[in-house]
């Protein structure tokens, strides 16, 4: 169980979490959603230690993040990054295979190669891929690859930073399907980020909005469209009017 | 007048500050030395990248400068009979000052632009994220691997490019100077000290440390996009070249004048 309490975090003059208190229980799978800017991918960063709050409580299974050992918390963890985040320099299966050969989770090279051919198929790839290079993969494929990296060691929890940007409607409906899929069979808590409300309606358990800081509405997917919030309501239906102001 | 003075206390500040982050970069590099996990593996890459790769254009710098050299040298001796100082002067000034300088600039040109775009790159497609994330530490997995390779190699690339500078500067004494090879060669051997070989590779160490620590820290703390990548490439070249220049006079103060 994922929990944050009171959590601010200020760029300068901008206060872009400004008190976000929000529970993710174990096994599920919660969607953030919120306008670009609204802090989304801060808030996921600073429950990986990316980013460090000013002020309130991240809590990981009871314990303080800030108390925990580094390398056991992050071993618990897999990302699949917006852009992929893939590693140039690696061909795709030592991208996949990464913390398998190095660090608390190291195996044999022979072992780490086999995991990440395996994870390969899992996300539809076939292991021809595996001697390539991230530059040598069309979009869609470097974010299947990026999924397989971020279940290659296991995780039993997930974060998914946008994880459609960039993908034709199709290719995005593949990814969201694979996504629900992973995170049903490996019973991982998963948190998802997205202002795509397909991916929403497809991947979510539970829904949060981020709004001026702070969690404006939260609850299971299936109550978002009668939430009466008129803040989640002009979102999901992606109107210019309402109370969310829209920069025109 | 107070407004000016202002910005003038902004910018010494600012630069106080510059220099105070490179400092601490500097030592949490240092720090890392000791504390495994080690990565073999990208410290030989580097090794590659950083030394064998940097040879050819070491090489042709050092014989060009050591041919020209031995040209003016000759043309300035002349001028008061000294025209036999040639092989003398061209090997002290290879050995001692123009090689492991113009090694250590040539190697700033093509390493810590190289290293801070390949880091500044990294960062704003969110690799070092992904790094951290995969349990690896940046300063490790980056950092450690080339200015480790860049501090050992620089060293044997200044030898190398003395050798070839002082070759360089053989051939123009010997084909367009009328010196004889022999006494030409005598002459460098002679006059040749080993502290003045082992000053020059002590620079080259300390030029290698320069540009690959540059290198990294403004790739660390490259800006967002293309223009900001941009920015950190040419702030590493530039204050890898200004840090060489300077750490190659305080040096030469401590070697030669003490």
């Amino acid at each position: 169980m994922i929990e944050l309490r009171g959590l601010h975090k200020s760029f300068g003059q901008n206060h872009v979490l400004a008190g976000v208190d929000l529970s993710i229980e174990r096994g599920k799978s919660m969607v953030i959603i919120g306008g670009s800017g609204t802090g989304k991918s801060v808030l996921l960063k600073s429950i990986l230690g990316l980013i460090i709050p000013d002020q309130g409580q991240i809590l990981v299974d009871g314990g303080d993040v800030t108390q925990a050992d580094r390398d056991a918390f992050l071993a618990q963890f897999g990302m699949l990054f917006q852009g992929g985040a893939l590693f140039d320099s690696l061909p795709v299966w030592q991208n996949i295979a990464f913390r398998l050969m190095r660090g608390s989770l190291e195996r044999p090279k022979d072992e780490a190669r086999y995991i990440a051919i395996e994870k390969l198929r899992r996300v539809g790839l076939k292991p021809d891929v595996a001697d390539q290079f991230p530059a040598e993969l069309s979009g869609g494929m470097q974010k299947r690859v990026s999924l397989a990296r971020a279940i290659a060691g296991d995780p039993e929890i997930i974060f998914f930073d946008e994880p459609t940007t960039g993908l034709d409607p199709i290719m995005s409906g593949v990814i969201n399907d694979l996504i629900r899929e992973i995170v049903v069979d490996m019973g991982a808590t998963a948190m998802t980020i997205t202002h795509d409300m397909t991916s929403v309606r497809t991947i979510a358990d539970d829904v949060a909005m981020l709004h001026a800081g702070r969690i404006q509405w939260t609850g299971p997917v299936g109550d978002m469209d009668q939430s009466g919030d008129p803040y989640i309501d002009q979102f999901i239906n992606g109107r210019a009017d309402g109370p969310i102001e829209a920069i025109r | 007048m107070t407004g000016a003075l202002g910005a003038l206390g902004s910018t010494v500040l600012a630069m106080l500050a510059s220099i105070g982050r490179v400092v601490i970069f500097a030592s949490n590099t240092v720090k890392h030395l000791a504390l495994p996990p080690f990565y073999p593996r990208e410290f030989f890459q580097a090794l590659v990248q950083i030394g064998w790769l940097s040879l050819p254009v070491v090489g042709l710098t050092a014989f060009f400068t050591g041919g020209a050299l031995a040209l003016q040298i000759y043309a300035g001796g002349a001028r008061f009979g000294a025209e036999a100082v040639v092989p003398s002067i061209v090997a002290i000034g290879m050995v001692r000052e123009l090689g492991p300088v113009l090694g250590g600039l040539m190697v700033a040109a093509r390493v810590a632009s190289s290293i801070a775009a390949e880091i500044g790159t990294m960062k704003v497609t969110e690799q070092i994220d992904a790094l951290v994330t995969l349990s690896t530490d940046p300063m490790k997995y980056l950092t450690l691997p080339r200015v480790l390779a860049a501090t050992l190699s620089l060293p044997i690339l200044v030898a190398v490019g003395d050798a070839i500078g002082i070759f360089g500067g053989f051939l123009v004494g010997v084909n367009r100077l009328d010196f004889n090879a022999a006494a030409y060669l005598k002459n460098t051997v002679d006059f040749l000290e080993t502290a003045d070989v082992v000053s020059g590779m002590v620079k080259g160490a300390v030029f290698g440390f320069i540009v690959a620590l540059i290198g990294c820290y403004h790739g660390m703390n490259s800006g967002r996009g293309a223009q900001g990548v941009g920015r950190a490439t040419k702030s590493a070249v530039v204050l890898a070249s200004v840090l060489i220049l300077a750490a190659n006079y305080i040096l030469t103060e401590v070697f030669f004048t003490s």
